[in-house]
């Protein structure tokens, strides 16, 4: 029966005109071993210059047979028989085909999974919202799956009334739902200095976006009659053994912090924080502190590990900014991406994410020959603040080598920078906030490859 | 300010001392007592603030480093096996000017914590709060003084007679090696803050010459694994299962010839015509087939079934047991399902010629095996 199930979908088509029907049909059958691969090398040597790029391989790309395709002409499996009931995968699974986009590791970026990154595979998923069990992952001391009717809230330090919240407290509050980016401020740190890795999972997918619903921060230091005079920070802490804790500035902390519990219509997923986790929209991910357990109010900065010596900023002078917080504008063409093939010349459709940590998108730019020339892509609707915004743009593929970037603007006039443009204010010794114009080179053969463009 | 308070403020005379109230959202949440706040509000800061009183020794240090921390961190804190390095890359001449050459000239690639963090609390409260990896918050008060001392003895910034206090720990910040290596002034932490690099979004005429600067190196081609069982095996593209890019690869300087000239199809790069279009394949994911109890469920057999006992029909521990050794049952029960049958268990099973022969025969299977 798998056997079976493999032949949906798989592209057989080789390039008959040039090769003999007897390995056309041993492609056709078992697909290109190294063997045929290497016969197919030879042979497109000999053959037609006009070849180079121009076989569509697609599924059916002709009919099978002069009468038609077969999957047209009969029954199918699906249309003669009777299918399942309601309720027979109670909490709903993706399909049986739908297993080559999870989240992934990057092999030796990290030694412990405790203290490490998967991430979301941006090059399959569609429009702004992030599928909850396909947000991108990152822990520093493992992930916990925490009893909700056991967790506590508690918000104190430079507060009148220094007090204690369960859930039920919590999800009694009046809500907010927002959807917003979180993107690790490590995101596309690879790329610093070179191209290190393949596939727009690896290079950007530690952003992620999700629909959260949570009461927003300001309301609980209301609650507690936080020093509104003294009070100019907060502090942040998980529940989890790595005890996570970040400073956030009361203008932050009054703006538009979420305390959620939701994501996307359901709990939070534990990887995510369940069942509490604060939402710091715009700033990079390590502020959204996960299985949020206290909130201290302080007249200064707490000087936390994740603030003052990592996810900070080493510049040229060997000086280092602490405290970066805030996500620049970014964007990056998901698909055609690193990794992907293209099948044959003609129409495209180019489609992107654009974020910013500093409000909305406004403009976001493509070009198809390495920043010659570039074009202004559709934005899809909607268009929020800090959140992932979805663009689209046309492109016919005349089978030429072509290098395709996105360039981003958002509302405060901001530009995306290239890469060159990044290195010449930070320099090379960063590892986080690398939001540089990603370039990806579409060879003559349809190969897409990453690669960095000044 | 937010809807509720808002709600309040209009209905209520006392709208002006709202903040301080005791209570502002009547019902919800609870007064933390001190043991609860105590017990919680470990944060050490910069200047101090929130350490407990107590003392280590460099020795004591010594001793708990080799117990539970030299395993990840090496028996020096310079192992990079695990994590980051602890300890290295200092100077004495960095004690004295409190910022560390290093991260400067870039002659010690590989940051250390102690060429890294300017602020001691930082090391203390991580430690205190975090440490050890696999049991984080269990050192003592005493421990952790301990360790940060021996840290600080490894990194020759504290004799190894020194013993790390409460009351000097303030004085031991003086000696820390990058503690003038920090900057809070720039936008980057700022809501309303700007940029600092610039890009004037060109549309026409941007470039004279497009300069590829960086391909994926040669280890990194197949790091990743097969890239086409990375994507889906149907839509707009494929993954590649092997980067023929990589294979062999053309050099940056060929690329930026390539990228700069008029394109000839196969004229330009023999290369490229080489591996033309030879390259698309597609690897149909491992579809994971459902287990006949699985089937079970999902078919609804267990609405009359139990798994053990009967409800309507028998149980199938029943079955499993009745049929036992009995080699024609399941070609016998595989008919009764499709066509239905009476008698043998004193009712009637409706036909289910619905369900596809493979599934009943995967079902049937799993009910004379016993599945559970």
């Amino acid at each position: 029966m798998s056997n079976e199930l493999k032949k949906p979908g798989r592209i057989l088509r080789a390039p008959e005109n040039f090769i003999d029907a007897s390995l056309s049909t041993a492609i056709t059958k078992d697909g290109l071993n190294e063997e045929r691969r290497d016969f197919l090398r030879k042979s497109f040597v000999a053959a037609s210059a006009v070849v180079a790029g121009s076989a569509a391989l697609t599924q059916a790309a002709m009919a099978a047979t002069p009468e038609g395709d077969p999957l047209i002409l009969n029954h199918t499996e699906y249309d003669q028989t009777l299918g399942l009931p309601v309720a027979a995968n109670p909490y709903g699974v993706p399909s049986k085909y739908e297993v080559n986009l999870v989240r992934r590791e990057s092999p030796g970026l990290t030694q412990v999974g405790g203290a490490s990154v998967a991430f979301a595979p941006l090059q399959g998923l569609f429009g702004i919202i992030t599928p909850s069990g396909l947000h991108f992952e990152r822990h520093h001391q493992g992930w916990q799956d925490m009893d909700p009717t056991k967790h506590r809230l508690m918000v104190m330090g430079m507060v009148k009334n220094p007090k204690v919240y369960t859930m039920d407290d919590l999800m009694r509050l009046p809500s907010v739902s927002r959807m917003h980016f979180i993107e690790c401020g490590a995101n596309t740190a690879t790329e610093w200095g070179n191209v290190a890795v393949p596939t727009v999972q690896y290079t950007h997918g530690m952003v992620s976006c999700s629909e959260f619903t949570g009461v927003p921060l300001s309301v609980l230091l209301d609650d507690c009659g936080f020093d509104k005079k003294n009070g100019k920070f907060v502090l942040a802490e998980g529940a989890d053994g790595s005890g996570m804790t970040r400073t956030i500035s009361m203008e932050n902390a009054l703006d538009d912090v979420i305390v959620a519990y939701g994501q996307n219509g359901e709990m939070l997923r534990p990887e995510n924080g369940y069942p509490l986790r604060l939402v710091v929209p715009g700033v990079q991910g390590v502020s959204s502190v996960k299985w949020l357990r206290r909130i201290e109010v302080g007249d200064k900065p707490f000087d936390t590990k994740d603030e003052v010596s990592h996810y900070v900023d080493l510049m040229p002078n060997g000086m280092t900014r602490q405290y970066t917080s805030i996500q620049e504008a970014k964007s990056v063409i998901t698909s055609p991406s690193g990794g992907q093939v293209l099948m044959g010349k003609g129409f495209y459709n180019i489609t992107g994410l654009a974020w910013t940590g500093r409000g909305k998108i406004t403009r976001v730019d493509v070009s198809a020959d390495g920043g010659r020339t570039w074009r202004t892509a559709r934005l899809e609707t909607p268009v929020l603040s800090k959140a992932l915004t979805r663009f689209n743009i046309d492109w016919v593929w005349d089978g030429s080598p072509a290098i395709l970037q996105s360039r981003a603007m958002d509302d405060t006039g901001y530009v995306q920078p290239k890469i060159n443009q990044l290195r010449g204010v930070r320099g090379t010794k960063s590892i986080y906030h690398n939001n540089a114009i990603q370039s990806w080179r579409v060879a003559d053969f349809g190969e897409v490859t990453n690669v960095q463009v000044n | 300010m937010y809807k509720l308070t808002k709600a309040i403020l209009t209905v209520s005379l006392l709208a002006l001392s709202f903040a301080a109230t005791a209570q502002s959202l009547p019902g919800i949440g609870r007064t933390a007592t001190p043991k609860e706040i105590a017990a919680w509000d470990i944060d050490v800061r910069g200047d101090f603030k929130g350490i407990p009183k107590g003392k280590g020794s460099v020795a004591l240090g010594n001793k708990v480093w080799d117990e539970k921390c030299a395993s990840c961190h090496g028996t020096f804190g310079e192992s990079m096996e695990v994590f980051g390095p602890i300890v290295g890359g200092t100077t004495a001449n960095d004690v004295k000017t409190g910022h560390v050459l290093a991260l400067a000239d870039g002659s010690e690639p590989k940051r250390s914590t102690l060429m890294k963090v300017a602020t001691l609390s930082t090391i203390w409260d991580y430690i205190n709060r975090a440490m050890p990896w696999n049991a984080p918050k269990t050192l003592t008060t005493d421990e952790v003084y301990g360790v940060v001392a021996y840290i600080l003895n490894m990194g020759e910034i504290l004799p190894s007679d020194f013993v790390l206090s409460n009351e000097n720990i303030a004085e031991v910040q003086k000696l820390m090696p990058n503690r003038n290596g920090m900057t809070r002034d720039h936008d980057m932490w700022k809501v309303k803050g700007k940029g600092d690099v610039k890009n004037p979004a060109c549309m026409k005429d941007c470039t004279k010459k497009v300069e590829i600067t960086s391909v994926l190196p040669d280890y990194a081609c197949d790091a990743h694994g097969n890239i086409s069982e990375q994507n889906r095996h149907f839509g707009a593209v494929r993954g590649a299962d092997k980067l023929i890019a990589c294979d062999p690869h053309p050099s940056i300087a060929e690329l930026n010839r390539i990228y700069n000239t008029p394109y000839k199809p196969n004229g330009g790069s023999a290369k490229a015509a080489t591996v033309a279009i030879s390259k698309p394949t597609t690897v149909a994911p491992e579809v994971v087939e459902a287990t006949g109890v699985e089937l079970l469920k999902q078919n609804k057999c267990t609405a009359c079934h139990g798994m053990t006992k009967k409800i309507v029909g028998p149980g199938f521990a029943e079955i499993t047991a009745k049929y036992k050794g009995d080699a024609k049952a399941e070609e016998r029960l595989i008919g009764v399902v499709t066509n239905g049958g009476s008698g043998v268990w004193g009712g009637t099973m409706p036909p289910h010629g619905h369900i596809k022969a493979e599934n009943i025969k995967t079902m049937v299977k799993a009910i004379l095996a016993g599945e559970k």
